[in-house]
């Protein structure tokens, strides 16, 4: 099995042991902010404190280029259209009948750090945070809209069994396609429609396989009398610890820098 | 004719805090006509080494290579020794995926591009082979009982008619009559000249029909003899978190109590002739 983009990496560090749900709030707040970004000035504010945040989790920054990987591309297309569309007044060259403008360059330094810095904070969090973890920290954050009627308890438990899921799933999709290879399938020649239909022999499998582990995973939840979030007791309560406040704290002090600098120095 | 793996070494995940060399500095060959086991404990590396010697894993890069019947795997040639080295997957029957058996049976030959006569002749044969009734070739894999499936499962890797057959814990999981059904299998086409290699838990099934025993330990090969000569070693396999056979524990109990001088017995059938020789002799009374 490889690694895969936002797989927990375990730790012991300040941000692993802080409270999930500053971690969620920690990641939704980064998002904001970074959307927010237009100038040099909030960037840097922003990439600092998000840089900041991965450096005090110990994890290698090999992981952030690990994280970027499957999006390269897309920032390639990105970059390619904001250099080759976006009107500005400083040319910078002409090519034939296309023109690059000086702001062309600019805006697409800033899209890979915008779209890099996003990444960079949702992985931070799921590096950081085991998905049993987040789960129960979406549940804990969604239970004010229980009181409307919102399924928060049923929607989070659909979340933890749906990542518990994901690596059984890759596991098993590997031990198939190998088991189908050894028989003489072959996944990668011929054409498109070759290469999709190639892949039958381990898809039907799969969702047999799938259905067969939903069912027997009902039948386990039940018979320990699983019925719903009402009543529930929790093995791991969530504490929410002086650690957590500070980095909220600061947190709230990176996000007023940047809107002090966007609505009240407008740099 | 064989397999021989040369200093291969194999690390699952590399490069990551994940990474796990699950073999280390491996040398094995395994000659044409073997009928052999290989045992060790959970996780020590059995399924990892069996998947070398048809290139379902490759060796890390520059650390080791395997060779079939002389011929290098690599990436170009895998899907060619394939055909000569099968491997039946531990569970295989969760692989099966066809609407008809006969299809799935078939679904090995797709890539020999064979007439439709040929395909008929060819799953025929391997379902006798397997001694599967023809009436379910043309039911649906999903009715089938748990021993049909794996029979039905085994019979699509022979049919491309293998030199070598792999097997992954052919016998887990079945009742005591399946299991003797898929040893008195390997054993008739080891009979035809089939090279087989298999992986165990049962000592038993293991002390009856394999003629070589290759023990893993820890990602390395820790013994590799002739059942007797690698039963003979209790302390060192119980050690490893394995065992010998049942019958071979009765007799070392009974030597020890006895104060006899008899030699180490490993099937029940020697231990039978044993016993009734020790009766002729008048050293045993019953
Ligand atoms: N896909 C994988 N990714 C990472 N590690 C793996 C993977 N498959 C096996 N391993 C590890 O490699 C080691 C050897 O595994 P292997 O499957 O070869 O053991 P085994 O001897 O077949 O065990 P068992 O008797 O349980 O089948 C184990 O420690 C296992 O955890
Ligand atoms: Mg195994």
């Amino acid at each position: 099995m490889r690694i895969s983009l936002g797989r927990f990496v375990p730790g012991d560090s300040l941000i692993h042991r802080a409270d999930p749900r500053t971690k969620l709030i920690w990641t939704i707040v980064m998002m904001v902010l970074v959307l927010m970004c237009s100038s040099w000035w909030q960037y840097l504010t922003a990439a600092v404190f998000v840089i900041g945040c991965f450096a005090l989790s110990g994890i290698s920054f090999k992981y952030i280029l690990m994280s970027l990987r499957p999006i390269m591309l897309l920032l390639a297309i990105t970059v390619i259209f904001n250099l080759l569309f976006f009107k500005g007044t400083d040319v910078l060259f002409t090519l034939g009948a296309l023109t690059v403008y000086k702001e062309g360059v600019l805006q697409s330094v800033k899209t890979i750090i915008r779209v890099s810095l996003l990444i960079i904070s949702a992985s931070l969090l799921t590096y950081t945070t085991s998905s049993v973890a987040i789960t129960d920290g979406m549940e804990s954050l969604m239970r004010p809209l229980a009181k409307i009627g919102f399924p928060a308890h049923e929607v989070a438990m659909m979340m933890s069994i749906a990542l518990r899921f994901v690596p059984t799933f890759a596991d098993e999709t590997d031990k198939i396609m190998k088991a189908q290879a050894a028989r003489g399938a072959d996944f990668d020649s011929g054409n498109v429609f070759k290469k999709v239909k190639s892949y039958i022999p381990v898809l039907i499998p799969l969702f047999v396989g799938a259905f067969k582990s939903a069912e027997d995973m009902a039948t386990a939840m039940e018979s320990r009398c699983y019925k719903g979030g009402k009543g529930r007791t929790r093995y791991k309560v969530l504490k929410f610890s002086s650690a957590d406040l500070i980095m909220l704290i600061v947190t709230l002090v990176f996000t007023a820098t940047v809107i002090l600098l966007k609505y009240v120095f407008k740099i | 004719m064989s397999i021989v793996l040369e200093n291969v070494t194999f690390t699952y995940m590399p490069k990551t805090p994940f990474e796990k060399t699950a073999l280390n500095d491996v040398s094995l060959s395994v000659e044409s006509g073997e009928f052999t086991a290989i045992i060790g404990h959970t996780g020590s590396g059995k399924t990892t080494l069996l998947q070398h010697f048809n290139g379902l894993l490759m060796p890390d890069k520059n650390k080791g290579s395997v060779y079939v019947d002389g011929e290098k795997i690599t990436k170009k040639n895998v899907r060619d020794v394939r055909m000569k080295v099968g491997y039946v997957f531990q569970y295989p029957e969760h692989q099966l995926f066809e609407e008809t058996v006969f299809k799935d049976i078939a679904f090995g030959l797709k890539r020999l591009k064979l007439s439709d006569e040929e395909i008929k002749e060819r799953v025929l044969a391997a379902a006798k082979t397997v001694d599967l009734d023809e009436a379910l070739l043309e039911r649906s894999v999903f009715e089938l009982s748990g021993g049909e499936k794996r029979r039905v499962a085994i019979c699509g890797v022979l049919v491309t008619n293998p030199s070598y057959l792999l097997l992954d814990e052919p016998a887990s999981g079945l009742d005591p009559a399946g299991k003797r059904e898929i040893m008195k299998l390997l054993k008739s086409l080891n009979d035809r000249g089939m090279t087989i290699v298999f992986i165990s838990h049962s000592m038993d099934d293991v002390a009856e029909n394999a003629r070589r025993v290759v023990i893993v330990n820890d990602g390395g090969i820790g013994l590799d003899g002739t059942p007797y000569e690698v039963f003979k070693n209790r302390e060192l396999l119980t050690s490893w978190g394995l065992d010998v056979p049942e019958v071979t524990k009765l007799f070392d109990d009974l030597r020890i109590k006895s104060g006899l001088d008899i030699p180490h017995v490993i099937t029940i059938s020697e231990g039978v002739k044993l016993v009734e020789k020790l009766k002729a002799e008048g050293r045993l009374k019953l």
